[in-house]
């Protein structure tokens, strides 16, 4: 599905945020990234569709290399990728349904976009999708007139109006409360799974990370250190990603996981359960 | 360390504010600088308490015969104002039309570098002159009249408002463009889906404005010779119809002033 082989990218500072990164996506699962700040998680997933141009290296999907591609190129490839920001970008002004049926720009002439025309089937989809994120009879509604946790959710939808191959997941909870994060990581999980498409998820809480991932990939100094399961992730492996600072804090919340084994909370226990049902 | 036990046996310590200007020399010598230039300056005014008090007694004349304002030749100054009025009104349309590429192209988030620089170039060079030298130039090009009023005001709303569209588009958070290309979605679209619903309101405000200031503005550039009331209002002065003047700038005043509350109205509403 997805291929990057040795991604490289120095900022035109001199900063090296990617160093030789490669790993390959071949199951329809969702992969969190985890790592410090500056580790070069968001360069990772925004190179992946081109929003930071990579140095060097190879982003092949389905066999394409999206490294090589021309403008037009690029639009076609993007159009299969479908991007969640942390501060959800949508085009405050527009409506929800607006926000929502965005997804669909790539797919649609120049006249039908400033005229907001959208085929009949996709007007469908984008209710469905609405209903499905739990937003019914917010179309209307402006989205600067929703909370936080409402505005990932209309991110989330118009990602999937997308119908992606590929999900390009960019701290989804980093501004919300962490009831909401739950809420939002559960919902981006349950969706990923339902429509078979894998999703890269840069995230910054391990322990969301762990209750929510099929996989694990560790980031540090732009460059791999770890990649393996939810129960792979010990205190070593932490102290690898995170360094001796984080060290403390980090750890507890590990060792708590592992004492707690049979006593999870209840909160944790119905997460586990509903991700994997 | 011992640094530090240093500092502290030095019994008695002294604090003041940081100069802006350290070296005392260079801070005093500034302000000597400063005096002299003030006094040189005010020395260049060539004051004459003469010539003050004989135009104290002839603006007192002046002020005698304006009253009471003569608006019998009332024709010529509807003329005048619709004239003004329509030069302002051509002017702010095409100048929103003509600054939306100028403006777009202004915005270094959006296009290519040298696109930038050029689009900014002109929008600098036209804002460098001040609306009564772009008169004149084009008083002398097309000869008295309001065309040459009215490009000039084009020129003056073209260069304002696609500075503040560009500047608008640049203050945009850059996410929500970043969100809307993730999508596959090309430039235009890009216009159209997030740039004109998120600048438009600004867009329209400063237009408005541009509109209010064009009605002020097209009074002024008559009197170079571009047309409207302005160019009626400069030849009732040289012919020392002051009683007329009068007339003309009450009814510029009650214009303005009418603009003004349109234009306050209109951009209230836009919020």
């Amino acid at each position: 599905m997805l291929t990057i082989q040795d991604l490289t990218k120095v900022y035109p500072t001199g900063a090296k945020a990617l160093n030789g990164v490669s790993f390959r996506v071949d199951e329809p699962k969702v992969i969190t990234i985890i790592g410090p700040s500056g580790a070069g998680k968001s360069t990772l997933i925004r190179c992946i569709n081109r929003l930071v141009e990579p140095t060097s290296g190879k982003i092949l999907l389905d066999g394409t290399d999206i490294a090589g591609l021309s403008s037009r190129g690029l639009r076609k490839a993007r159009r299969r990728m479908g991007m969640i920001f942390q501060e959800y970008n949508l085009v405050e002004r527009l409506t929800v349904m607006e926000n929502v049926l965005s997804g669909r720009l790539g797919y649609i002439g120049f006249w039908r976009a400033y005229r907001r025309k959208f085929p009949p089937e996709d007007v469908t989809a984008a209710f469905k999708l609405l209903d499905r994120v739990g937003l019914e009879g917010y179309q209307n509604t402006r989205a600067d007139a929703i909370s936080g946790g409402q505005r990932q959710r209309v991110g989330i939808a118009r990602a999937l109006m997308q119908r992606p191959d590929l999900l390009l997941v960019d701290e989804p909870t980093a501004s919300l409360d962490p009831k909401t994060s739950r809420q939002i990581m559960r919902l981006l999980v349950e969706l990923a799974h339902e429509n078979n498409t894998p999703a890269l998820v840069n995230i910054h809480d391990v322990a969301l990370a762990q209750t929510f991932s099929d996989r694990i990939i560790g980031l540090a100094d732009g460059r791999i250190v770890f990649d393996g399961t939810a129960e792979d992730v010990t205190s070593d492996v932490l102290t690898q990603i995170y360094g001796e600072e984080d060290w403390s804090t980090t750890i507890r919340k590990v060792d708590e996981e592992d004492e707690n084994g049979g006593e999870k909370t209840k909160e944790n226990s119905l997460i586990r359960e509903s991700s994997a049902g | 360390m011992t640094s530090r036990t240093k500092t502290q046996d030095a019994a008695p310590r002294e604090w003041h504010t940081i100069k802006l200007i350290e070296n005392p020399y260079l801070r005093y010598g500034l302000v000597i600088v400063a005096v002299v230039y003030l006094f040189w300056s005010v020395g260049s005014l060539d004051f004459n308490w003469h010539r003050m008090s004989s135009g104290l007694t002839r603006a007192a004349n002046m002020l005698a015969r304006m009253v009471p304002p003569d608006f019998t030749r009332w024709e010529l100054l509807i003329k005048g104002i619709v004239e003004s009025l329509q030069m302002a009104f051509a002017a702010s349309f095409f100048g929103m039309i003509l600054a939306i590429p100028l403006g777009l192209c202004g915005a270094s988030n959006l296009v290519p570098r040298p696109v930038y620089l050029a689009a900014r170039t002109i929008i600098v060079l036209s804002r460098t002159f001040h609306e009564i030298i772009i008169a004149i130039f084009f008083v002398k090009i097309f000869g008295f009249g309001p065309l040459a009023g009215v490009l000039t005001l084009i020129v003056a709303s073209t260069s304002f408002i696609s500075k503040m569209l560009a500047e608008d588009i640049e203050n945009m958070p850059p996410g929500q463009l970043e969100a809307v290309r993730a999508t596959g979605a090309s430039f235009p679209k890009l216009l159209v889906y997030c740039i004109s619903p998120q600048a438009l309101p600004r867009y329209l405000g400063v237009s408005i404005y541009r509109l209010d200031a064009n009605i002020r503005h097209s009074t002024v550039v008559g009197i170079v010779g571009a047309g409207g009331i302005g160019q009626v209002l400069a030849a009732t002065f040289s012919r020392y119809d002051y009683d007329f003047s009068l007339a003309i700038l009450i009814v510029i005043v009650s214009i303005v002033f009418l603009g003004e509350i349109f234009s306050n109205w209109v951009r209230s509403g836009l919020r």
